[in-house]
């Protein structure tokens, strides 16, 4: 039999156009009003720190996989993806140096050594900020805006200060390069739902579980708070790294779960966790060690919610 | 009313306007006839010709092989010249009966049915399987077969399944449109099997003439009622077929009948009305030629036997960077090496692409997105379904229910990694049905 000149194939032989690096790009346009917003609220030092994460965690991937005799993936944004989001993480009085080592704990570390894109068990870039705040506790705890050191609002909130929910949202305040403004997050969040890149079960579930949260047990943690104060709720929610968390983090592919009902669990778990942190933890913060925490139940989570098949229950 | 529908599924293109304006036409074959003795799910058909004898159009050349079975009839007057492995259109090479076309379609007589009225059910069953009229949607399940449950009187609906979800066909379209009193016909045909049973005429709703024209014709029948399904893939697809208009869910280990339920498609349905009423056998149908590759899409009443390559030329023939042939629709269809290959009762078209959207791109990772969740009509997680298929890992496919799979392959279609999710799932089906079989 002759050579055939056309192309066989087991069907389906129509493919959807997107590929997960239009996704991983899509992603990456997202981040960019945050990291536009953390720019020119910290000025050149975030620029500077937002390139070496970015740059980095690209370069390591590129020379692990080079090494290790594996395809070159680097085309396929993920690493830049986790290098910005890093770098979005990390205060911008940061040393760059720990901002690279970050980047190459992320990639090596978490990702790579588990196999690769797909197979990290918890967000690489999460992973590699919680590494560097339990290595550098000072450094990465310490915000400096407009020449002082002082708390971030939510650190306020947890001494029982007032604070500006006008200057959280727009962004205005101390606090790592990219989850101070609201606002910037929300317009990246907007386009990715428009895109079909996430939805809004993982983020939406999170952030109410959060508000719920925050509203009856605010209460506990400082009896001066009323149930369900909307400016105490409201700076929670806008306080911190919980839209950035919530939107760019909690929502990566990789470490949520697949099963819708799973999504919805996971958030709730999020929520929680991100409360019980920040009212009854020792610091302020709490959303980097809820996301991860949750990634690492994510499996379990999947296993009781799995769909049930057409015909047996399901519909 | 609300467009009724099933739960995920998917919107490709559908690419149907490239042939769905063009009349249904008759095609005369030049070349040998070729007929594959199993055009049909079951036991294949046993010649009763040999070499060098002189058939009529119409005349039985194959009889069923048994109960689950089905004859073949020979659409041509002529001399059988052999009988010999030939190419079918799935790559395999299968028994066929090849018989040199005398052009004069000297017909046997027919013994047409002189008040349907009168026929008994034992009558109009045999009618259907004696004319050999198999699931003409691309299915080939024996149609007396189907039409024969255990409980009759336990059917509540006759499905006409016009829902021709597959992109680019427009077969069913324009059957509905050229043969719709055919079609209501042998759908009142197939209700007299069943006393209790209600016909429902389910349409999609991207053929609104096609949904005028059946309702218009059955508006003073009570028994039988037009639905609009939404516009999505698989809404054809039995399971979700049958769920969409009945709100009834059946898997994998039940036969539609479980849920009081009978589906066939329109071209099975129209080959019904003229077996019953004027004792037709099977040796035609509808096949939509049509594709980017394709230099004048067509649809066409094509005798079975006919080299497919007779359809491509008589629709201006291939296009010149034509890089993937297709025996079906875009979606469940074999990708063919040759055209050099038969109609046969289940082929519904032939289509050509320029571009081939499945080589374009490699497989990359999963990232665990979740799209093919999201669309799986099956509810089932086919990015796990493909690992467990891939390290054949039978026991954890089988309990994460794999047999549920439907292969309609919208999970290949969605992902972004490129994975062939179907293929991988499809291939770990067929092996573990096998061994089920073994047991």
């Amino acid at each position: 039999m002759s050579e055939s000149k056309f192309n066989m194939s087991a069907s389906p032989h129509f493919r959807d156009k997107i590929t997960s690096s239009n996704i991983m790009l899509m992603v990456t346009i997202a981040l960019l009003p945050a990291s536009a917003f953390g720019v020119y609220n910290f000025g050149i030092q975030a620029l500077l720190m937002l390139i070496v994460t970015t740059v980095t965690a690209v370069v390591v991937e590129a020379i692990y996989e080079k090494a290790m005799k594996k395809p070159v993936t680097v085309k396929d944004f993920s690493a830049v993806v986790t290098g910005l989001l890093l770098g979005l993480n990390m205060p911008p009085t940061a040393p760059l140096w720990m901002g690279a080592l970050g980047s190459i704990f992320a990639i090596i570390i978490v990702k790579q050594l588990f196999g690769g894109l797909g197979q990290n068990f918890m967000n690489p870039a999460l992973g590699a900020r919680c590494f560097l705040v339990i290595s550098f506790t000072g450094p990465m705890t310490r915000f400096v805006y407009d020449g002082v050191t002082g708390p971030t609002p939510l650190g306020q909130l947890k001494a029982g200060e007032v604070v500006d929910t006008m200057e959280m949202l727009k962004g205005t305040i101390p606090g790592t390069i990219g989850e101070t403004s609201v606002i910037a997050i929300i317009i990246g969040a907007v386009f990715l739902i428009l895109m079909g890149v996430i939805d809004l079960r993982i983020p939406g579930t999170y952030i109410v579980t959060v508000a719920v949260f925050v509203g009856i047990f605010g209460h506990f943690a400082n009896p001066d708070i009323a149930f369900f104060d909307p400016t105490y709720i409201t700076a929670h929610l806008c306080g911190g790294g919980l839209m950035l968390g919530a939107w760019f983090m909690a929502t990566d592919y990789v470490t949520s779960p697949i099963t819708k009902k799973g999504q919805y669990l996971y958030g709730i778990l999020m929520g929680v966790l991100t409360g019980l942190f920040r009212l009854f933890g020792g610091s302020a913060e709490g959303v980097s060690y809820a996301i991860i925490i949750s990634n690492l139940v994510v499996p379990l989570i999947e296993r009781v919610t799995l769909p049930k098949p057409f015909g047996k229950g399901g519909e | 009313m609300a467009l009724l529908t099933f739960k995920g599924g998917i919107h490709p293109a559908e690419g149907k306007e490239l042939a769905k304006d063009k009349p249904i036409k008759e095609l005369k074959p030049v070349g040998d006839l070729v007929f594959p003795v199993s055009q049909h799910i079951g036991a294949p058909a046993i010649p009763i010709v040999a070499k060098g004898d002189r058939v009529l159009k119409g005349q039985m050349i194959a009889e069923a092989g048994g109960f689950v079975s089905s004859p073949v009839y020979s659409s041509v007057s002529g001399t059988v010249s052999g009988i010999e492995k030939r190419l079918n259109s799935t790559g395999g090479r299968v028994d066929a009966i090849i018989i040199q076309n005398d052009n004069e379609y000297e017909e046997v007589t027919r013994e047409k049915a002189n008040n349907i009225d009168e026929l008994s059910k034992e009558e109009i069953l045999k009618s259907i399987s004696t004319a050999g009229i198999v699931g003409m949607g691309g299915a080939g399940f024996p149609t007396h077969v189907k039409l024969s449950p255990k409980e009759p009187d336990k059917i509540d609906y006759v499905i006409a399944n016009c829902a021709e979800c597959e992109p680019y066909i427009t077969a069913d379209y324009r059957r509905m449109l050229e043969y719709t009193n055919e079609l209501v016909e042998g759908l009142e045909i197939i209700l007299r099997l069943f006393d209790n049973a209600k016909g429902i005429l389910a349409v999609e709703n991207n053929k609104p003439d096609c949904i005028e024209k059946l309702e218009e014709l059955t508006k003073d029948n009570d028994r039988i009622e037009v639905v609009k399904l939404q516009t999505k893939y698989p809404q054809g697809g039995e399971r979700q077929l049958i769920y969409a208009t009945t709100k009834r869910a059946i898997n994998s280990s039940m036969l539609p009948a479980d849920a009081g339920c009978v589906v066939d498609n329109v071209e099975t349905i129209i080959n019904v009305y003229y077996a019953v009423k004027e004792g037709k056998p099977c040796t035609e149908r509808v096949v939509t030629v049509s594709g980017e590759g394709i230099n004048e899409p067509a649809n066409f009443m094509a005798l079975l036997g006919t080299s497919q390559a007779e359809l491509v030329e008589a629709a201006g023939g291939l296009k010149d960077d034509v890089k993937k042939l297709i025996s079906g629709g875009p979606m469940m269809g074999f990708s063919m090496f040759s055209l050099d290959v038969p109609i046969t009762k289940t082929s519904s078209a032939i289509i050509a692409f320029n571009e081939d959207e499945v080589a374009a791109h490699a497989e990359t990772p999963c990232i665990n997105c979740g799209r093919c969740v999201e669309v799986c009509p099956s509810r089932l997680v086919p990015s796990r379904l493909a690992d467990y298929g891939e390290r054949h890992d039978e026991e954890t496919f089988l309990k994460f229910d794999g047999l549920e799979c439907i292969e309609c392959g919208s999970c290949s279609f969605v992902c972004p990694a490129k994975r062939p999710l179907k293929q991988s799932i499809g291939s770990m089906r067929k092996t573990a049905l096998a061994n089920k079989k073994k047991k």
